[in-house]
């Protein structure tokens, strides 16, 4: 059985305690879009700022475990500033450390690995040890579906 | 009234005679099971594997068809089982009122549909209560979204009881009253009878959901004074896919067939079809045989142990862990539902710290405790109680102090660990 440690990393467990970008913004002029885990009853709404192709701020707010809330704290973080295109990115590598990726109609499907350097990931290799643990997956990626939900509404 | 309250008389459990007929406690590679989750599925005993086994290893054919001996054992076999089962909740009539369904859910929607089916108005009036499992809730939903079925709701109160100030006012009227007999996430029993006799002065059909009651109650249709009864095989040592519908005669009598399909008809032609007789009008295809058998041999296993006594030994269960949560944890654990004992069923859903109870749950896991986190399948109580989920430790016959002492002790794994 895979330790307490592959999942509760020191990281993850600041980001529950401290998580970053927590609150809201006025909707509009900011995207938002709320998630929830139909199975636990975990909730969260992204708040999206972009300035043209580039996520201005985020704030999330939301209730959860450990793993979900701060796989939402770290999300924030990593595409704060940075430009769709490489949130795009980010997400499938993200997705790709899940061992899940999904079809044009959110289904996941078997994935091809990516190619990607720890260096890309950042913090959120902190969530690696979910993989393991295959029940809390859905968790750590219930920020990231949320995010594009936001996104794929404002496309619409 | 219900016999719950009578006083201490039964034999106590043997559970460490009884562990070891249950094979899940010796096939775990030598890690410790501390299994606290009997109200989402229990065990189950050698003997109900035993059964099923053997019908399949000897006996199996399909049932009231062929003319050969091993089709005729295996008629009688489960016609014996659904005897055996409706006598074992003091059906007065338990070959003709006994109903096999998949589960306590789909007997549910076998009355919210036939009941919109046959005896329903539109703005009828359903009672139910906010506590309810979401398998007597979102059948009644969807009855009011198709036939346009008006709903009331009996409210909990801040102790966990049900709120019956109102209750001439919510019945008036009223054409069902449909309410869980024992709460899977608090623990609640409602008094039953009162209600019962209540709902009957205004001429509604009263449902009880018997899902968290029959596994670990003495249970006594008349007593509890319902005219349908609805309950899970998988939640008393029974297998999966095995449930029952019990309803008085008459009532059954006048609702239209649930599924259509062979079995449940005795004459059909193209433009028609004549209902069987009780209770095979509600039994549509080849039925669960061996399950309704296995469950056959787990009312054998309960009666043999005397339900009197499963209740007697929940309750010493209760209360320890009641006593050694609130010891060891104080303010730092809530425990939801009736504060007394005698006024509740075998589950104590709780919250610990702020700590989330899926991360409760993983971290239980790695001692071996196995708790439900979750909503429990019961979000408008959730909402009611201003909370989205719950760690719940539940009970039945082969559960031991040392159980609720591994809770305990995981307990403070987890609260050392989220500081």
């Amino acid at each position: 059985m895979p330790g307490l440690e592959d999942l509760y990393r020191e990281i993850i467990l600041d980001h529950y305690k401290n998580p970053r970008n927590e609150g809201t913004f006025p909707a509009p002029p900011a995207i938002k879009a709320e998630g929830h885990n139909p199975l636990c009853g975990d909730e969260l709404t992204v708040y999206l700022i972009l300035d043209g192709d580039v996520i201005k701020d985020i704030h999330i707010t939301g209730q959860g475990c450990s793993i979900s809330r701060s796989s939402a704290s770290l999300m924030s973080v990593a595409v704060k500033g940075k430009t769709l295109t490489e949130v795009d990115r980010l997400l499938k590598i993200f997705k790709s450390m899940m061992s899940i990726s999904t079809n044009a109609s959110g289904e996941p499907e078997a994935s091809e690995p990516i190619e990607y350097s720890e260096r890309e990931l950042g913090e959120l290799i902190a969530l690696q040890g979910v993989v393991k643990f295959p029940v809390r997956i859905k968790c750590a990626t219930l920020s990231w579906n949320t995010l594009v939900q936001a996104l794929e509404d404002r496309a619409s | 009234m219900e016999r719950m309250n009578t006083p201490t008389t039964a034999t106590p459990l043997n559970v460490t005679e009884i562990r070891k007929n249950f094979p899940i406690f010796s096939h775990q590679n030598g890690k410790a099971l501390y299994f606290l989750d009997s109200a989402a599925s229990s065990q189950k005993p050698l003997s109900v594997l035993q059964a099923m086994d053997n019908y399949y290893s000897t006996t199996h054919a399909n049932v009231h068809r062929g003319v050969y001996h091993i089709a005729e054992h295996a008629t009688e076999l489960y016609e014996g089982a659904r005897v055996k089962i409706g006598r074992f909740i003091g059906a007065p009539n338990p070959a003709r009122e006994t109903i096999f369904t998949k589960n306590a859910t789909e007997s549910l929607n076998l009355l919210s549909t036939c009941l919109t089916r046959g005896m329903l108005k539109k703005g009828d009036v359903v009672v139910l209560t906010e506590m309810e499992h979401h398998a007597n809730l979102v059948p009644w939903l969807i009855a009011k979204e198709q036939f346009g079925i008006e709903i009331r709701y009996i409210k909990v109160d801040s102790e966990g009881y049900l709120a019956l100030d109102n209750i001439d006012e919510l019945l008036s009227g009223a054409k069902v009253l449909s309410v869980t007999l024992a709460s899977n996430v608090l623990g609640t029993l409602p008094p039953m009878a009162r209600l019962a006799e209540l709902a009957h002065e205004h001429g509604a059909i009263v449902i009880g959901d018997g899902a968290q009651y029959v596994p670990h109650m003495v249970t006594d249709v008349t007593d509890l004074g319902v005219d349908f009864l609805a309950f899970t095989g998988h939640k008393m040592l029974g297998p999966t896919g095995i449930g029952v519908l019990w309803g008085k005669s008459e009532l059954l009598e006048a609702l239209p067939p649930f599924m259509g399909g062979g079995d449940m008809i005795t004459d059909v032609t193209l433009d028609g079809f004549t209902p069987n007789e009780l209770p095979w009008k509600f039994e549509a295809g080849t039925p669960p045989i061996a399950e309704a058998i296995g469950l056959g041999a787990a009312v054998d296993y309960l009666q043999n142990l005397g339900m009197q006594s499963v209740r007697e030994h929940e309750i010493k269960l209760l209360s320890y862990a009641f006593e050694t949560l609130e010891s060891n944890f104080g303010k730092n654990i809530v425990i939801h539902g009736p504060r007394n004992i005698q006024d509740r069923g075998g589950v104590i859903s709780f919250d610990f710290r702020d700590i989330h109870p899926h991360d409760i749950s993983q971290i239980l896991d790695q001692s071996g405790v196995c708790v439900r986190a979750g909503h429990h399948c019961a979000k408008p109580l959730m909402r009611h109680l201003g909370i989205a989920a719950t760690a719940r430790a539940s009970f039945h016959i082969y559960n031991e102090p040392a159980d609720v002492d591994a809770l305990v002790d995981a307990l403070g794994k987890a609260q050392a660990f989220f500081g």
